[in-house]
């Protein structure tokens, strides 16, 4: 099984759910890849994985650091340890070449260890032609 | 039984005890015995379904005191 996945949000959570359901996908077997986009670029940038906003009761960053808080009582895995597998376990991340120049982004300001390629949407539609399913988050 | 490979995820919680199956399996040698040992309920079942999705065998899952195991084999 194969899946590709928009990540066009920045927000933290909808991060998360993108590395959750890419490393739930590499886990049972599928191949993956993630094309960050326009706002979720900007996670890969160095440093900033883990800096969006909550999408919902964000609270000027107060519940954002509650859900971070309340994560790590519940042991649940940052976005870095979720990256840190998902390309352990061979899942690939596609950064988009246009929103780079869109927001002024060089390659030396990126996570370049994560990135497999750098390229634009023909890249992400022809990986969606040999793909099962494709989300957009 | 006797495992080859223990990845032991007590206390770890979705998608962790996957990812630690799955790698435990990327490593391990065709025939070997994995257990995987944790105690997040919802991954006592997945892991069963993710065996089936890698087209390992399942050989056989026990639960004491909120403490699952489930033995695998590549």
């Amino acid at each position: 099984m194969k899946m590709t996945i928009v990540v066009h949000s920045g927000d933290f959570d909808k991060v998360m759910s993108a590395l959750i359901i890419g490393n739930g996908t590499l886990s049972m077997g599928g191949e993956v890849t993630l094309y960050f986009t326009f706002w979720g670029l900007q996670r890969l940038v160095r440093g900033e994985l883990s800096g969006g906003p909550l999408s919902k009761m964000h609270f000027l960053g107060l519940g954002k650091r509650m859900m971070r808080k309340r994560m790590k009582r519940n042991n649940v895995a940052t976005p870095e340890r979720l990256m840190e597998d998902f390309k352990a376990l061979g899942g690939r991340v596609i950064a988009c070449e246009m929103t780079m120049e869109l927001l002024g982004i060089s390659k030396s300001d990126m996570e370049e260890r994560w990135i497999d390629v750098y390229g634009a949407v023909g890249m992400y539609v022809k990986e969606t032609e040999t793909a099962d399913k494709t989300l957009f988050i | 039984m006797n495992p080859d490979i223990i990845v032991d995820v007590t206390g770890e919680t979705c998608p962790v005890p996957l990812v630690e199956m799955r790698k435990a399996v990327m490593k391990a040698e065709k025939g070997s015995v994995i257990e995987v040992k944790g105690t997040h309920s919802a991954s006592k079942q997945e892991i069963p379904m993710a065996v089936d999705s890698l087209g390992l065998k399942l050989l056989k899952t026990e639960e004491t005191g909120g403490v699952w195991r489930i033995f695998i084999q590549r």
